[in-house]
């Protein structure tokens, strides 16, 4: 009863030992993630810790470009795991999720096998044979249960597949198990750091959901933007940095379309590094804002807001 | 802690959250890795093992907060002595001008009206939040006025503290000091930064004011009192200006959540019922017996809405949000056709047209839709018998017609005669009313007098009930 949830999940996989947990603490995970350029916030160290104890995925939802993916690709490097990712779109299916069988080289040893002379016994002996893990193409989700060394599974933008195609998930996501019927269960061999991610374009199944831990990655603070900002482009001064995350900020509070991400607050300052400002006046956010806004209504809308006069207090 | 866990899973439920059994089990495990003198990690934790749902998240927090307040609040004055301790020992290399004040750090209403606002005002400037914490509270000391065992909820608290402070005059002055340049971005951002701060201030005097009730009354008590709606849940003809804007966020996810969800559905449903003719037909090459169904093919059965709103004040929220809703989805009708009234009747379906977002032209109806024919009180019956009048012969049986109103007539003619001509010639007729159950028929509402002729009369109070019912249309 007491045993930890890691004792117990390798207990039913009938591991021989608990595979090692990856980090100590949240501030363990704070500072791993931040040696492979990724600045954690709280809620997303601890998170990512508490996964790790539990062995329980996370499923990450937020608006997009805030870093959801950036996270497993950071918690793999820093877990020095391999990252297995399995995209998700509509129609995706067990055949390129799971695994499928590889019947053009079953078809081959069939024939093969045709050529020797043929009785009922060799058929069956036959048919075990070509129902065995040679012939099995390993698709992203079996791979991350079979593989040996440690890895991060990330399966991105799961609100992309239907309702239906969410429950090829729910076997792996709670007991790391992939069951084939020719060959039977298949059980991880170690206990993979499992990520979905999601843009919240549809709800979510609750089956799913309550197999996940959850977390919400929204826009960064000004001052978490602006320290992401100095970490990830090089030759940029700290006011200038701090500039940027306060224009992103105000843009975010204007009603636009399509807010400007963490990414695109990365291109600009970029851009803005190039050019060799060291300070954004009015015309230099008039010439770039098309690089954080992707409309030109926002665009409109956002030179009209920004450079107008005092903010009518409503 | 169990225990305390199982309060507040209670206290989630209460407030509408869904936690399920096995999430009240992870929460329970994660407890058992975490460090529990650590609260941030305490809350994220809890967050990620019970809350699935961003929106929620704010209920959450708010719960949290005032459940495991009493823990917080030792730690919180742990924090302000710290804080006032820095502050004496850098107060003497500091600037003199602020030495004085410094140095009474430690008496809590020891501080005059004007140094409370020096220290407010420094608070903001600099950002710092211990001394940010330390106003607040000094502030809540000085104007809330909380008298103990009172049982509010900590608004009416915190409207006189704010009401004391006028922040507004404070952002100001904060604007004009970092805003003395002439470039326009640089006056906007500064704007933003003091408005930024001013809400820091806000939610910190809020949170100071929600310990000490907890102090005063307990959790659960406070709990019951401030416990906060989800958005799905709020009341949107009672919503505040920020419940509002809570609103409309919600509502922009959720139509395309439900657009999403009936495409879908009608994608599935590829075929129709059984056709019994071609499969008899088709059973007489296999001897008579009926090998190969056939199906009818599907039918596109897009009903075709017709929307007739009330937009006086008291409604018109409503009939907003459900006027967005419904164009946000018109993609699932063959046809949507719009018309809002007060005591005269317009059609505004063409502000919709070639809109991409249907907040836009909901915004414009107010400016453009010409719906005040005499005083500007509602009146259904004119309103029924102008729409019977230019529209009642398109309406088909492919009709389907929404009214959405409080059917508080103002002691007008009721005509309830002409909506019932109207449902005779559609589909059918809903009435989306969004008064409780409760208030219906007294006063000057007669929903009595329509509900005959309607199919369905439907309190329709809060986003939730609203989506359930226009999901169920198509």
């Amino acid at each position: 009863m007491n045993l930890n949830p890691r004792e117990e999940l390798a207990e039913r996989l009938g591991l021989d030992r608990v595979p090692p947990v990856h980090f100590d603490s949240p501030g363990d995970v704070h500072a791993r993630l931040a040696a492979h350029d990724y600045l954690s916030d709280e809620a997303i160290a601890s998170v990512t810790y508490l996964a790790d104890q539990l062995a329980k995925p996370v499923l990450i939802e937020g608006p997009a470009g805030t870093g959801k993916t950036a996270l497993a690709r950071a918690v793999a490097d820093a877990a020095g795991a391999r990252l297995i990712r399995l995209q998700c779109y509509e129609g995706l299916d067990e055949s390129k999720a799971l695994y499928e069988w590889n019947y053009r080289k079953q078809l081959l040893r069939i024939q093969a096998g045709r050529s020797e002379a043929a009785g009922a016994e060799e058929w069956t002996a036959l048919e075990e044979d070509i129902f065995a893990e040679e012939f099995l193409l390993t698709r992203p989700l079996l791979e991350a249960i079979r593989a040996t060394d440690p890895v991060v599974l990330l399966i991105d933008e799961v609100d992309r597949v239907e309702l239906e195609t969410e429950a090829l998930l729910l076997e792996i996501l709670s007991e790391y198990q992939v069951s084939i019927p020719e060959l039977g269960t298949m059980r991880a061999h170690q206990i993979p750091m499992v990520f979905l991610t999601s843009n919240n374009t549809r709800e979510l199944s609750e089956a799913l959901k309550r197999r996940c831990l959850y977390l919400h990655i929204g826009y960064p603070t000004v001052e978490r933007e602006r320290d992401i900002i100095l970490q990830r482009v090089p030759g940029i001064s700290t006011a200038l940095a701090e500039q940027i995350a306060r224009v992103v900020r105000s843009l975010r509070g204007i009603d636009l379309k399509k807010a400007p991400s963490v990414s695109e607050t990365l291109d600009w300052a970029r851009t803005l590094v190039i050019l060799g400002r060291d300070e954004i006046g009015n015309a230099d956010a008039v010439a770039t804002l098309h690089i954080l806004l992707k409309y030109q209504s926002d665009i409109d809308r956002a030179t009209k807001e920004l450079l107008s006069g005092p903010r009518t207090v409503a | 802690m169990l225990n305390l866990l199982n309060d507040f899973v209670g206290e989630l439920r209460a407030a509408g959250l869904p936690v399920s059994m096995s999430e009240h089990v992870d929460a329970a495990r994660a407890i058992e890795v975490i460090d529990l003198t650590d609260r941030s990690l305490l809350r994220d934790s809890l967050a990620a093992t019970l809350v699935k749902d961003g929106d929620h998240l704010a209920t959450f927090y708010t719960a949290f907060d005032i459940f495991f307040a009493t823990r917080s609040l030792e730690s919180a004055s742990d924090l302000l002595d710290e804080a006032g301790g820095a502050q004496t020992i850098d107060g003497g290399a500091g600037a003199e001008r602020q030495g004085r004040q410094r140095g009474e750090g430690s008496g809590a209403s020891s501080l005059s009206a004007q140094e409370l606002f020096d220290l407010i005002y420094r608070a903001l400037r600099d950002g710092d939040r211990a001394e940010l914490a330390r106003a607040a509270a000094e502030s809540v000391t000085r104007f809330a006025g909380m008298e103990p065992g009172r049982p509010v909820g900590g608004t009416y608290y915190l409207y006189r503290t704010l009401r004391s402070l006028d922040l507004e005059t404070m952002e100001r002055r904060l604007t004009l000091r970092v805003g003395d340049k002439s470039d326009e971005l640089d006056a906007r951002l500064a704007r933003d930064e003091a408005h930024a701060r001013v809400e820091a201030l806000k939610r910190e005097i809020e949170r100071v004011i929600r310990e000490r009730l907890v102090a005063d009354r307990g959790a659960e008590a406070l709990a019951r009192s401030v416990r906060r709606p989800l958005p799905e849940d709020l009341d949107v003809m009672h919503a505040n200006r920020e419940e509002m804007a809570q609103l409309e966020r919600a509502l922009r996810p959720l139509s395309r959540k439900l657009a999403v969800r009936l495409a879908r559905r009608r994608r599935r449903r590829h075929r129709g019922p059984v056709d019994l003719r071609h499969t008899v037909r088709r059973s007489l090459s296999t001897g008579g017996v009926p090998l190969d169904l056939r199906f009818k093919p599907p039918r596109p059965a897009k009903p075709e809405i017709v929307v007739i709103a009330d937009v006086s004040g008291s409604v018109a929220s409503f009939a907003r949000f459900t006027l967005h809703l419904v164009h946000a989805i018109s993609s699932q009708f063959s046809k949507v056709r719009s018309f809002v009234f007060i005591d005269g009747l317009d059609e505004v379906t063409a502000l919709f047209e070639g809109v991409d977002d249907p907040a836009d032209a909901v915004a414009r109806i107010n400016a453009e839709a010409d719906v005040v024919a005499f005083d500007g009180h509602s009146d259904y019956g004119r309103a029924f018998l102008t729409f019977h009048e230019g529209f009642a012969e398109q309406l088909t049986r492919r009709s389907t017609v929404l009214v959405l109103g409080d059917a508080r007539n103002n002691y007008h003619q009721a005509h309830a005669e002409v909506l019932a001509d109207l449902r005779y010639r559609a589909k059918a007729l809903y009435w989306l009313n969004p008064e409780p159950e409760s208030y219906w028929n007294s006063g000057d509402s007669i929903i009595s007098q329509y509900a005959p002729y309607c199919d369905r009369v439907i309190e329709c109070r809060t986003l939730r009930q609203l989506e359930a019912f226009v999901g169920g249309l198509t």
